[in-house]
């Protein structure tokens, strides 16, 4: 394990059952870099961020963020943000005070807040949204809110649960694309789960593959789309690309 | 421990003190004379028992069977003129105080009813009013078959709409749709259903106690009450409690193992259905059915508001002790509805808190059902049994009668508190379900957390509950009846104290009244709920 892995996140034998479902994670995902995870449905993609966010407590093992020890924080007291699917604003609340929020919990903000804030919905192309709520939002916007709370939460480390699946491919692209320039500024490190590889390839420089509840390869992006790409990998891209053949 | 465990529990000890100290009442007096209490084991007592039985299964069966038609027929015929209305009608029997609806039903069946007149004609004799079984059965299944046919309806409502397609694209007729399509649905429903009806049949006071008339026709609740107000024969009272609380949980339990798990809450789409064909002989029948079951409903409404309209309102609005019960009514009423709803919200979040914190595969804990479908296990203990339990305890420290607005409005209080939580919990756990990781991730927690998250949110179920709960507090004729003195009255016990003195014009104008406040609540919480569900 090298330093530049050692001050990402690590999952130390983390173990973790879901029902009837063992799982369990040991990877080290590389400091300052966009790692895609990919894999079939049900093979444990969301729970690895999940455990990663504090949402689900391990049975076993260590989780390092930065070098530190974060298997017992709760999600508010560790270096991270996350982006869900869906479901990352309050519906009540307008854009500003969904922002604010990562500010203050009882968004009581002062004015550098505030402006901090304006930035960052200047900076996702927010801008003079702020009075709206979340109905008056499209799906896209509403992502962008969360990116701009990333923004102003200003974590090392973001998570991102297929928060695009649901949008078109041309908005798709343009998402992603702000993803990547946002962690060139902040240097994020980012855990992005995607079932396209063309959107892990797009942005990502590393690659984590999950099968059955364990990493089954992982390494350097270019070496997943070569021909000498990890066995598992090619199964299930190669399933994808016979299907899109044979139609 | 998590802090947000803590109301839920204090409110989970608040519930055991009730109930537990009522039992303790009983215990103590049983045990003081142990050969009174198993001497009460007497004949009576099995007589009383059977009727209880009895007359709840004839009060299920022709609540039940008559409502399945009924549902069925406006489930076949989704949009006509009226509809909307009658639904809406069917629901004012469930808002109606039980005292109310007797009247009503007196006032259409009683011996001076508006049926009198014919029935005397058509049966030949001087018509005496049903009293006894009858009554009891018509003001049962005028409770209990529109409740049973809202239920049945928002039952075949969760069948997919492209089911109602395929059937109408299949050409399946009349019967095969109801073998293939709504019975499968119905039967699912009909355990849950019958259950509830014959629990609030084998639990009914107030309509045995007006309609039963005399020791043949005489419930178990009705017995107790007789026992400690008239008889005041402790002994008497605990062998009729607990042969109350053995039937209850006795089918209580028999009900669950036919599977009445009614707690799924339908999500599916209820979209209005598309194109029926309802051939026209069909649509006959179905006019008939719906066209019965609304006079049926209706009839005995109507005379609550003619009788009630006959009284010297005037009058009786001036008279102070009509204006005192009122407003003692009102307050506890408002008391015991805020009681409720801080139960129930303390209780909901416990709950889901519980939820959160296992794994979602496995079974809640004993503390998490205790929360949940625990708590709807006090329904089962009668009012009655619990102001019984505290009248025995409280007797020789204190003046009974002293209490009896603490008694009332809590007791009415617990009671109430399983409506509200059904009315909080969906509204809880749904916002829940989106901000749960929200708040967790970005700190989000206590009083930040009800300020800014979970009161916008659950700012109008909390009102539907109070509503709910504050009218079924003012019908209620529970406790009141056993606590109640000159000193304290509520409208309720004062309009039953107006029936005893034969008072009738009295009785009636209060009623209308009783009725009417009770039936404003119920659709303020109605609408609350309603805005509520468009919000989400």
């Amino acid at each position: 394990m090298n330093a530049d892995a050692a001050s990402g996140v690590v999952l130390d034998k983390v173990a973790f059952s879901y029902g009837e479902a063992e799982m369990l994670f040991d990877v080290a995902v590389p400091q300052g870099r966009i790692t895609a995870i990919m894999g079939p449905s049900g093979s444990g993609k969301s729970t690895l961020l999940n455990l990663v966010a504090g949402f689900e407590r391990p049975s076993s093992g260590r989780i390092l963020i930065g070098g530190a020890d974060v298997t017992g924080a709760p999600p508010a007291r560790r270096p991270v943000s996350m982006v869900f699917q869906e479901n990352n604003m309050f519906a009540h609340l307008s854009v500003a005070d969904n922002v604010g929020l990562g500010r203050s919990p009882a968004l009581r903000l002062d004015a550098s807040d505030r402006a901090a804030v304006a930035e960052a919905l200047r900076r996702t192309g927010l801008a003079g949204k702020d009075k709206r709520l979340p109905r008056e939002l499209s799906g896209g916007e509403r992502q962008r809110v969360a990116l701009a709370r990333v923004l102003v939460r200003d974590r090392p480390v973001l998570l991102l649960d297929e928060p695009f699946a649901s949008l078109g491919p041309a908005l798709r692209d343009e998402m992603l694309d702000l993803v990547a320039d946002l962690q060139q500024e902040r240097g994020m490190t980012v855990l992005f789960v995607t079932h396209q590889p063309e959107d892990a390839r797009r942005v990502g420089q590393a690659m984590v593959f999950i099968e059955d509840g364990a990493v089954s390869a992982s390494g350097a992006m270019d070496d997943f789309f070569s021909n000498n790409a990890p066995e598992a990998f090619q199964r299930y891209i190669g399933g994808q690309a016979n299907i899109d053949r044979s139609r | 421990m998590p802090s947000r465990l803590v109301p839920g529990l204090a409110a989970l000890s608040f519930i055991a003190l009730l109930i537990g100290g009522a039992f303790f009442g009983l215990g103590a007096e049983a045990l003081k004379d142990p050969s009174g209490a198993v001497a009460a084991f007497d004949g009576y007592l099995f007589r009383i028992a059977r009727f209880t039985l009895w007359q709840a299964v004839l009060s299920t069966v022709l609540s039940v069977l008559p409502a399945i038609a009924v549902a069925r027929a406006l489930s076949r015929h989704p949009s006509f003129f009226g509809r909307g209305l009658i639904l809406k009608l069917f629901a004012v029997p469930l808002a109606l105080p039980a005292i109310v609806a007797a009247l009503g039903i007196l006032a259409l069946f009683g011996r001076a009813g508006y049926f009198a007149g014919i029935a005397s004609t058509v049966t030949g004799s001087p018509w005496t009013g049903i009293y006894g079984l009858s009554g009891i059965l018509v003001a049962h299944v005028f409770f209990n078959l529109p409740l049973a046919t809202r239920l049945f309806l928002e039952a075949l409502q969760t069948v997919p709409a492209d089911q109602w397609r395929l059937a109408s694209q299949l050409g399946m007729g009349a019967r095969s749709t109801f073998r293939l399509v709504e019975w499968p649905v119905l039967r699912a429903a009909i355990p849950g259903i019958a259950g509830l009806v014959f629990m609030l049949c084998i639990t009914s006071f107030t309509i045995v106690l007006v309609l039963g008339g005399g020791p043949r026709a005489t419930t178990i609740e009705v017995a107790i009450y007789q026992a400690l107000r008239f008889d005041f024969d402790p002994a008497r009272a605990v062998a009729l409690t607990a042969t109350q609380i053995v039937l209850t949980v006795a089918m209580i339990a028999l009900l669950s193992r036919l599977g009445a798990n009614t707690t799924g809450d339908a999500n599916l789409s209820v979209a209005r259905k598309g194109y029926v064909s309802v051939p026209p002989g069909e649509r006959v029948a179905n006019i008939l059915v719906i066209a019965s079951a609304l006079c049926f409903v209706a009839a005995p409404l109507a005379a609550t508001v003619l009788a009630g309209l006959q009284a010297d309102l005037v009058r009786l609005f001036g008279e102070a002790t009509v204006w005192r019960a009122t407003r003692t009514s009102i307050i506890l009423a408002i008391s015991s509805a805020m009681l409720a709803a801080v139960l129930a919200l303390a209780l909901v979040v416990a709950r889901h808190t519980l939820e959160l914190a296992r794994p979602r595969a496995t079974r809640g804990s004993w503390l998490e059902q205790m929360t949940d479908s625990g708590v709807g296990f006090v329904l089962v203990v009668p009012p009655i049994v619990i102001g019984a339990g505290w009248f025995i305890l409280l007797r020789s420290t204190v003046d009974v009668f002293t209490v009896a607005p603490v008694m009332v409005a809590t007791v009415n209080a617990v009671m109430a508190m399983p409506f509200a939580l059904r009315a909080i919990r969906p509204a809880y756990d749904a916002a829940s379900e989106r901000h749960e990781r929200l708040c967790a991730q970005l700190g989000i927690a206590g009083w930040n957390r009800l300020r800014l998250v979970d009161w916008p949110v659950l700012r109008r179920p909390l009102a539907t509950a109070f509503a709910f709960a504050m009218a079924l507090s003012l019908g209620d004729l529970g406790v009141i009846a056993l606590f109640g003195s000159d000193a304290v009255q509520t409208l309720p016990y004062l309009l039953l104290s107006r029936m005893g003195s034969y008072r009738t014009e009295d009785a009636a104008g209060l009623a209308l009244m009783l009725g009417l406040l009770c039936l404003i609540l119920i659709m303020a919480a109605d609408w609350l709920g309603r805005e509520a569900s468009h919000e989400r």
